[in-house]
C-alpha cells in the first residue's frame, strides 16, 4: 500500500497529492485501556470516495471525526491539501469540510433553505448569492423548489437526508465527510440516496469519506475501501475489487463474508460483462431461417427483433412454415435489464423472476443477452469452457 | 453599610434572639406559645390535605384508569395556580361569616388551603398512572387481572413515587399558605407571629424575624419529613423512582 | 358580630365596580408592574445560573436545590426575613417574588437546552458554529417552547403572589382584598373583585405568552411528515 507510506509535501499539490493525510492519529478515550484509533496512516486520493468500514469499536466514525476535529486526537495529525488541520481554529476547519450524520441533524427550527444556507451564512456571503445558491442545490440533489420554505418536520426521511447533503456541499467545500449518512432509511430509500450520491460526485469531483458498517455500501460506494479492525487497526486498505479478489487476512475474508464472489458481480456492469447475441433473428425471416438459429444455439426458442428492438420470444413448435418470423404472436421476455445494472442486480432478477435468461438493453436498444450460466461461470471462476445454453426465457410452467 | 445602621441590624438581632429563647413563648400550656402555635399550624395545614387527598386522589385514579378527562387533568394546575392564595382564603372567610353554615376560625380556612391542594394532588396522581409503562399494565391484563386488580395492584403501587411526590409538593405550599391565613382569623399558627408583628410596625420587627424563621423552618421540616414518610411507604421496588419524580415535580405552587 | 354586619352588603356591587373604574385600573397596573418586574429580574438571573449549570454541570444539583429552597419557604416569611435588609418598599416585594421564579426558570432553562437533540448540535459543531453563536440561534430558539413554559407557570404563580404583598403595603389587587377585608364591615366586593381580577389577570397573561411561544416557534406547529 504506497499510499499509506507517502509523506505529504506542502506546497506541491499535483494531482497525485493525497486530499487528505492521516498520519500516525491515535485517540484514547479517558478511561478505556486500549485505544479507539491506534496510530493510523492514510491518505484519502483528491476526486475519491473513501470508504471506512468495520465491525463496532473500530474507530471508524471516531476517525472521521477527528478530521474535522469533532473529536480532537490525542497524538497523531491529520492534513487536509499538506496543510495540518490543527494549524486553525476548529470553526473555520469545519467551514471548509462538508458533514453529513446519520440523524443529519436538520435544524427544526429553521427552513429548508435555511438550513441548506448555514455555512454560506457563517461565511458571510450576501443575500442574494445564498438564494442562488440554496435554489442549485436543491435541483441537484432533485428536491422541488417548493420544499425550500417547509420546516423538516415536514419532509420525509429520505428528503431529510438529501437536504442534509445539500447543506453539507452549500459552501462547495473540496472535502465531505458522511458518517453512516443511510442507516436509518429504509433499505429501497438507501438504494436511491446511493445512487444519487454516485451520480453526484460523477458531476462534483468531491473528496469524500464515508462511514458505513454494511460492506455491500462500502463495495458499492468506494473507489477505496479502508477495512478497520476493534482497536482502530488498518487491516486492509484498497479498491473494492482487490479487496474481494485477494483478501489480506482471515479478518478481512471474515468481514467480506460467505458471499465475496457474489459480492464481487456487484462491481461490474451487466453492459462491460461479455454478452452474447443470442437465439434471435429479425421479423422478416423466414420461420425456416429461425428454426436454424435455434438449432444452431441448442435451445427450443428464438427471440424475435424489431430493427433494434427486441420484441419478445416463441417456441421453434409454434413457427409456421411460410409465414414471417414477425407474423407469429411472440411472448415477452421475464427479465429485461439496463445495461447499467449490475451483474449481481441483474443475477438477482434473473432468480427472483425464477428464469434463466436476462434481456440486456440500453434504452430500447437490444445490447445481448445474458445466461444464468454465464454468471455461474464467473461465481465459480472454473472458466471452464462455453456454458451450457439449454435455458429458456420461460419457466418450466409455460411448457405444459 | 454604615455603622448606625450595622448597629441597629445587631440590635434586631439580638432581639429577636431574645425573643425566640424566652422560656414563656415555649411553654407548652399557653394559648400564644410556640408549641401551640406550631400545633394549631399542623394542625390546619394536615387537614387540608388529608380532605384535599381524600377527594381528589380516588377521583384522578378512577378517570386515569379509565383513560378519560384528559384536558381536565392537564389544565386543573393550571387554572389552580391562577387563583391567589390570599384572595381564596378572604373569600372562604367571607362566605363562612355570611352563611353560618361553619365557624369564622379553622373551616373557611382549611377549606380554601384544601381547594389550593385539590389541583396539584389531582393532576400529579392522574399523570401518575397514566404514566404507567403500557406493556406491564397489557401484561397483567393478559395473565387474568381484572380491571379493579390493576388498578390496585399494578398501577397504583407503580404510580405511587410520583402520586406521593405530588402531595409532597401540595403539603408544603399548604403549609406555607397556612401563615397567610394569620392575616384572616386567629388560625394561621406561626403566621400569627409576623402578621402581629407586622402590625406593631418597626417595634414588631423582632416578633417579624422569629416568626419567620420558625415559619422557614417548620416549612423545610415538614417538606424533609415527608421525605422520610414517602420512603417508608413505598414498595421497594419504586423507592429509587421517588427521588427522580420528587426533583421533576417540585414546582406546584408557591404560598 | 362581623357575621350580622357583613350581611348587609351583596357580595359584588356594580355600581362601586363602575365608579371605581381609574382605582382598579391602576391597581392591575401596579400588580402587573410587580409580576414584569418580579419575572424579568428572575429570568436574568435564572439563565445567568443556567449557562453556570450548563458550563458546570456539578453546580446544577446546589442551583436547583437553593432554587428549591427559596421556593418552599413561605412567602410570608421571606417578606420578613428580608424586610431588615432591604425595609418596607417596592424593593422588598419584588425581591422576595424574584425568589419563587428561580426553581421554576432555572428547570425549565436546562430542560430545554438538554431537549435539544444530539445530532443538531453535532450538525452546528460540524458546520463551524462557534459556541456563543450555536448557543444564540440553535439551542436557545429551540428550547424557547419549554422556556416560555416555564415563564407562564412562574408569570401566573407570581401574579398569585403578588397579592401577599399587600401585607407590607403594596400588593397591586391584594391591597384591595385587604382593604375589603380590613373595612368595617368587610366589603365583599373589593375582595371579590381583587380576586377575580387576579385570576383574570393569570389567565390573561398565561394566553398572552402562549400566543408568544406560538409566533416565536412556527417550526412547531407544521407537522405533516409523511
Amino acid at each position: 500500500m504506497p499510499e499509506t507510506t507517502a509523506a505529504p509535501v506542502a506546497g506541491t499539490a499535483t494531482p497525485t497529492d493525497p486530499m487528505i493525510a492521516l498520519r500516525g492519529l491515535t485517540k484514547a478515550f479517558d478511561g478505556q485501556d486500549r485505544p479507539a484509533v491506534d496510530h493510523l496512516d492514510l491518505d484519502v486520493p483528491r476526486g475519491e470516495i473513501v470508504v471506512l468500514v468495520g465491525p463496532s469499536g473500530c474507530g471508524k466514525t471516531t476517525t472521521l471525526k477527528m478530521i474535522n476535529r469533532i473529536i480532537e486526537p490525542t497524538s497523531g495529525e491529520v492534513f487536509i491539501d499538506g496543510q495540518p488541520t490543527s494549524a486553525r481554529p476548529a470553526h473555520e476547519l469545519r467551514r471548509d469540510l462538508g458533514y453529513v450524520i446519520q440523524q443529519v441533524g436538520l435544524f427544526p427550527h429553521k427552513t429548508i433553505a435555511q438550513n441548506i444556507a448555514t455555512v454560506p451564512r457563517l461565511l458571510g456571503w450576501d443575500r442574494d448569492r445564498i438564494r442562488a445558491r440554496t435554489a442549485e442545490l436543491l435541483e441537484r440533489v432533485d428536491l422541488e423548489p417548493e420544499l425550500a420554505s417547509r420546516y423538516p418536520s415536514e419532509l420525509s426521511g429520505g428528503q431529510r437526508q438529501r437536504v442534509g447533503v445539500a447543506r453539507a456541499l452549500a459552501a462547495d467545500p473540496p472535502v465531505l465527510l458522511m458518517d453512516e449518512p443511510y442507516g436509518a432509511v429504509d433499505p429501497l430509500v438507501r438504494g436511491r440516496l446511493q445512487d444519487q450520491l454516485l451520480e453526484l460526485q460523477r458531476e462534483l469531483g468531491k473528496t469524500i469519506v464515508f462511514v458505513t458498517h454494511d460492506i455491500d455500501e462500502a463495495i458499492k460506494l468506494g473507489d477505496r475501501i479502508a477495512i478497520l479492525n476493534v482497536g482502530g487497526v488498518l487491516e486492509q486498505y484498497a479498491p473494492p475489487a482487490e479487496i474481494l479478489r485477494e483478501p489480506a487476512n482471515d479478518f478481512v475474508r471474515s468481514f467480506l463474508g460467505a458471499e465475496r464472489a457474489l459480492k464481487q458481480l456487484s462491481l461490474q456492469a451487466v453492459g462491460d460483462a461479455e454478452l452474447v447475441r443470442g437465439p434471435v433473428v429479425a421479423a422478416d425471416e423466414s420461420a425456416t431461417a429461425a428454426r436454424s438459429v435455434a438449432q444452431a444455439e441448442g435451445v427450443d426458442w428464438v427471440g424475435v427483433l424489431d430493427g433494434e428492438r427486441l420484441r419478445g420470444w416463441l417456441w421453434t413448435d409454434d413457427l409456421e412454415d411460410g409465414r414471417r418470423v414477425g407474423d407469429h404472436a411472440t411472448r415477452d421476455f421475464r427479465v429485461m435489464v439496463d445495461h447499467a445494472t449490475s451483474l449481481r442486480g441483474a443475477l438477482d432478477a434473473i432468480v427472483t423472476s425464477r428464469n434463466q435468461v436476462a434481456v440486456v438493453v440500453d434504452d430500447d436498444r437490444y445490447r445481448g443477452m445474458l445466461f444464468i450460466e454465464d454468471v455461474a461461470r464467473r461465481l465459480t471462476l472454473s472458466g471452464g469452457g462455453r456454458a451450457n445454453r439449454r435455458a429458456t426465457p420461460a419457466v418450466s410452467e409455460d411448457r405444459a | 453599610m454604615g455603622a448606625a445602621e450595622d448597629g441597629a441590624v445587631r440590635q434586631l438581632a439580638g432581639d429577636t434572639l431574645t425573643w425566640l429563647t424566652d422560656p414563656g413563648r415555649w411553654d407548652v400550656t399557653s394559648v400564644a406559645g410556640i408549641p401551640f402555635r406550631t400545633l394549631q399550624h399542623l394542625g390546619v395545614s394536615v387537614s387540608a390535605i388529608l380532605l384535599a387527598c381524600v377527594l381528589a386522589v380516588p377521583l384522578a385514579l378512577h378517570l386515569a384508569h379509565r383513560r378519560r378527562a384528559e384536558a381536565l387533568a392537564s389544565s386543573v394546575v393550571n387554572i389552580g395556580r391562577a387563583i391567589p392564595s390570599f384572595g381564596l382564603i378572604v373569600l372562604f372567610w367571607l362566605l363562612a361569616t355570611r352563611t353560618g353554615w361553619v365557624g369564622t376560625q379553622f373551616w373557611p380556612l382549611v377549606l380554601a388551603l384544601t381547594a389550593l391542594a385539590l389541583p396539584p394532588v389531582f393532576t400529579n396522581t392522574y399523570t401518575a398512572v397514566r404514566e404507567v409503562d403500557a406493556a406491564t399494565v397489557e401484561a397483567a391484563r393478559g395473565m387474568g387481572y381484572t380491571e379493579a386488580q390493576v388498578l390496585r395492584r399494578i398501577e397504583l403501587p407503580l404510580a405511587s413515587p410520583v402520586i406521593l411526590a405530588g402531595i409532597r409538593i401540595a403539603f408544603v405550599q399548604v403549609v406555607a399558605t397556612t401563615a397567610i391565613g394569620a392575616i384572616v382569623t386567629n388560625g394561621g399558627g406561626l403566621g400569627r407571629y409576623v402578621v402581629d408583628g407586622f402590625a406593631r410596625g418597626v417595634a414588631g420587627r423582632p416578633t417579624v424575624l422569629a416568626g419567620a424563621l420558625l415559619l422557614a423552618t417548620l416549612t423545610l421540616l415538614a417538606d424533609g419529613a415527608f421525605g422520610l414518610v414517602e420512603r417508608l411507604l413505598l414498595p421497594d421496588g419504586v423507592r429509587d423512582d421517588a427521588r427522580r419524580a420528587d426533583v421533576a415535580n417540585r414546582v406546584g405552587a408557591a404560598g | 358580630m362581623t357575621g350580622v354586619l357583613a350581611q348587609a352588603r351583596p357580595l359584588l356591587e356594580w355600581d362601586w365596580v363602575g365608579r371605581n373604574g381609574e382605582l382598579l385600573w391602576e391597581l392591575t397596573r401596579q400588580h402587573l408592574y410587580f409580576t414584569g418586574m418580579a419575572v424579568g429580574i428572575g429570568l436574568a438571573i435564572s439563565l445567568a445560573l443556567s449557562v453556570v449549570a450548563l458550563r458546570w454541570r456539578a453546580t446544577l444539583t446546589p442551583i436547583l436545590g437553593f432554587g428549591s429552597v427559596l421556593y418552599t419557604i413561605p412567602s410570608l416569611a421571606l417578606f420578613a426575613l428580608l424586610l431588615p435588609v432591604l425595609g418596607i418598599g417596592d424593593a422588598l416585594a419584588i425581591t422576595a417574588l424574584v425568589t419563587y421564579t428561580i426553581l421554576i426558570l432555572v428547570r425549565n432553562i436546562v430542560a430545554g437546552i438538554d431537549g435539544v437533540p444530539r445530532e443538531v448540535i453535532e450538525a452546528a459543531d460540524g458546520m463551524g458554529y462557534r459556541p456563543a453563536r450555536r448557543f444564540l440561534e440553535i439551542e436557545l430558539p429551540l428550547a424557547m417552547p419549554v422556556v416560555v413554559a416555564g415563564l407562564r407557570i412562574a408569570s401566573v404563580t407570581v401574579i398569585g403572589l403578588v397579592t401577599v404583598t399587600a401585607l407590607i403595603g403594596r400588593g397591586g389587587l391584594g391591597a384591595l382584598i385587604l382593604r375589603g377585608f380590613r373595612t368595617l364591615p368587610p366589603f365583599p366586593t373589593m375582595i371579590v373583585v381583587g380576586t377575580l381580577l387576579s385570576v383574570v389577570l393569570a389567565i390573561t397573561v398565561d394566553l398572552l405568552l402562549l400566543g408568544v411561544e406560538r409566533a416565536l416557534t412556527p417550526w412547531a406547529r407544521r407537522k405533516t411528515a409523511p
